[in-house]
């Protein structure tokens, strides 16, 4: 039984979600100033990654599709946006776009074959894709700086703003992030959203809706890459240095861990499983080198058995313990619509067909 | 002229390894519908055992031949253990836990043996034979017999054996299986275990001819994957022919192409799989069930 019973979409409903979002920003802007500026630079890993597995996280938990692949969508981003910089004069602002056109055009290159059929294809597709990914780097020195790399200028510190360059770093982070995550959130409520809500429910009822099943899941997966893309590029502004042993194959699968283990498809998940990914390496670290990978692993394998939602989902049980948040019962003359007759039945209930509020 | 069939007789004896995986790939993928991501590490763990058996003084046969029972009952156990809770349910979950049990392996690997690259002993004695005066290395002709008769034997249980016939049978339709009183849940465990000891067989044959470490089969997955794709998904015989095509193509790409060398002979897997999904998704062999999203 919960503490508190709120009324969804009442005032005090509306008061309890702004402030949370308002206490999460205000917590967010204050700790790179009560921070260290090595704490502020894994704060600021984990906004990048939080970028790239709220792509991933739309993907797993609303195509159902998973890929294997997106570290090299990631190391695309931070090449794009690492060539650009060191190469030509273009601001550092629009290497965040170009990093995500990019990936996106990636992911509808291989999308567009892979989802045109139901199954484990993309999974295999992107697989193949993320072992590519370190020799082609290698390989195009002219652009990627083979082996040995590419040195980023890192976005300098307006002279408007008195703050230090880890503490600019992590602020410029986190403004994208919170940009790409409220673009997510609307994404997935809007008509993108109501279609993948549709096709994981039953993809042959969304058929018969008139949805382009495969279309959408191509864009969906286009779209993800294009967030790993953004991550990627905030990662090169975050380092400063981009170097094909950053992106390989268990970088993938740290991003899925990060997916899986934080939630699927939701924000706070994409949070939570980076600060997860971020931070569990450092102290499993110092055990043992082969710790990270069996916490990872193991963690993968125990939120399907025991925590299906991920971290996420515990947080909202645990909220539900709190706070209770039940629909709304409509009472008479509350909606215009639905005639205040003697036809509405006792109790309150719409009538048959009536619209709620 | 004689280059080339060199080349190609490599080509083979690596199309080979890849078959051997691509059929513990198909195997599981037959009897569970699922892609086991973790095989090729499985299949290194396995190797890493043989290594330890061998470097402790063991003959290399007992050596091998216990590596390959270690395999087929780690696979049972993984059936039995792991996947038996989760499937028939949401094919995401089988698909995240064998994901979760590839990176699970592979750290395990990494803790127990350390992440340096370990010698494998050799199994084939070393040189070339001639062979209508072509010379070709013994290793490449001893890889290839190895999986000719594996095919053989394989063959020989399903279709000529009673324990095949209930393997595909629970394979095929577990309910009615059930009820002409195979017991599924074994036989699906026999499946796995089977798996493991092929992926073993591919990890054996291939260590050789690289360095042992934790990153053995990963490369070898993709390669098996593309050659499964290739054949088919649901074909033991097209997962072989696959496998050889993919063999072949990558050592002549890496020989006579040279933008690609051996460090980008990887797009090849890559090229073929996605020109696979353009036109042709059961691939060759497979049955064209494979329906449009």
């Amino acid at each position: 039984m919960s503490l508190v019973t709120v009324v969804a979409g009442s005032r005090a409903h509306r008061a309890l979600r702004w402030g949370t979002i308002a206490a999460g920003t205000a917590v967010a802007l204050a700790v790179p100033f009560n921070s260290s500026p090595s704490l502020n630079g894994d704060l600021t890993l984990v906004l990048c990654y939080a970028v790239a597995a709220a792509g991933l996280g739309m993907l797993v938990g609303y195509a159902g599709q998973v890929s294997l692949g997106h570290g090299a969508f990631f190391a695309v981003g931070a090449y794009t946006a690492a060539a650009l910089l060191a190469k030509t004069d273009l601001h550092w602002l629009l290497a965040l776009p170009a990093a995500a056109a990019v990936t996106f055009a990636l992911g509808l290159a291989f999308g567009i074959p892979a989802l045109r059929l139901r199954g484990i294809y993309l999974a295999l597709v992107t697989l193949a894709l993320a072992v590519a990914a370190g020799p082609v780097l290698k390989r195009a020195e002219p652009v990627t700086g083979g082996v040995s790399g590419l040195s980023v200028p890192q976005p300098p510190v307006p002279g408007w703003l008195a703050v230090d360059a880890d503490q600019w770093l992590y602020l410029l982070s986190l403004a994208v992030t919170g940009v790409m995550l409220l673009i997510a959130v609307n994404l997935t409520r809007g008509s993108l959203g109501r279609s993948l809500l549709a096709i994981r429910d039953g993809e042959r009822a969304a058929r018969t809706a008139g949805i382009d099943v495969a279309r959408v899941k191509t864009l969906l997966f286009a779209t993800a890459g294009a967030y790993a893309g953004v991550g990627g590029a905030l990662f090169a502004f975050a380092l400063g240095f981009v170097a094909p042993e950053s992106f390989t194959l268990l970088l993938s699968f740290t991003l899925l861990s990060a997916v899986v283990v934080g939630g699927l498809g939701t924000v706070a998940g994409a949070v939570l499983g980076a600060l997860f990914v971020v931070f569990v390496p450092q102290y499993a670290g110092e055990v043992d080198q082969a710790l990270t990978g069996i916490i990872y692993g193991g963690a993968l394998i125990a939120v399907v058995y025991l925590l299906p939602g991920g971290a996420a989902g515990l947080l909202r049980r645990l909220r539900r313990r709190l706070i209770d948040v039940v629909e709304p019962t409509p009472q008479r003359g509350d909606n215009d619509a639905v005639p205040t007759s003697d036809t509405a039945p006792v109790g309150g209930q719409p009538a048959a067909g009536g619209v709620r509020p | 002229m004689e280059r080339f069939l060199q080349v190609v007789v490599d080509g083979i004896a690596d199309g080979s390894v890849y078959a051997a995986l691509a059929l513990a790939l198909v195997l599981i993928f037959r009897s569970t519908g699922v892609v086991n991501f973790a095989q090729g590490e499985m299949a290194m763990f396995a190797t890493f055992v043989a290594w330890a058996l061998a470097d402790s003084g063991v003959p290399l046969v007992l050596a091998l031949l216990g590596a390959l029972a270690f395999a087929f009952a780690a696979g049972m156990l993984v059936e039995r253990v792991l996947i038996r809770p989760v499937e028939g349910g949401n094919p995401l979950n089988l698909v995240i836990v064998t994901l979760g049990l590839f990176i699970v392996v592979n750290a395990a690997a990494g803790w127990i043996w350390g992440f340096t690259l370990k010698d494998f002993p050799q199994i084939f004695p070393g040189g070339v034979a001639e062979v209508g005066g072509v010379s070709l290395s013994v290793e490449s002709l001893g890889i290839i017999g190895v999986l000719l008769a594996v095919v053989l034997v394989l063959w020989a249980l399903f279709t000529h054996t009673g324990i095949g016939l209930a393997m595909r049978a629970a394979a095929q339709s577990p309910a009615s299986a059930r009820l002409v009183g195979v017991p599924v849940g074994r036989m699906l465990m026999l499946g796995w275990g089977l798996a493991a000891l092929l992926g073993a067989l591919a990890g054996v044959l291939v260590a050789p001819r690289l360095f042992l470490d934790t990153n053995l089969m990963a490369g070898v997955l993709v390669y098996s994957f593309a050659g499964a794709a290739l054949g088919g998904f649901d074909s033991p015989l097209g997962a072989v022919i696959g496998s050889w095509i993919i063999g072949i193509t990558e050592g002549l790409a890496g020989t006579y192409v040279d933008a690609i060398g051996s460090d980008l002979k990887v797009l090849v897997p890559l090229t073929i799989i996605v020109g696979v999904l353009l036109l042709r998704p059961s691939g060759l062999f497979g049955s064209p069930e494979v329906t449009r999203a």
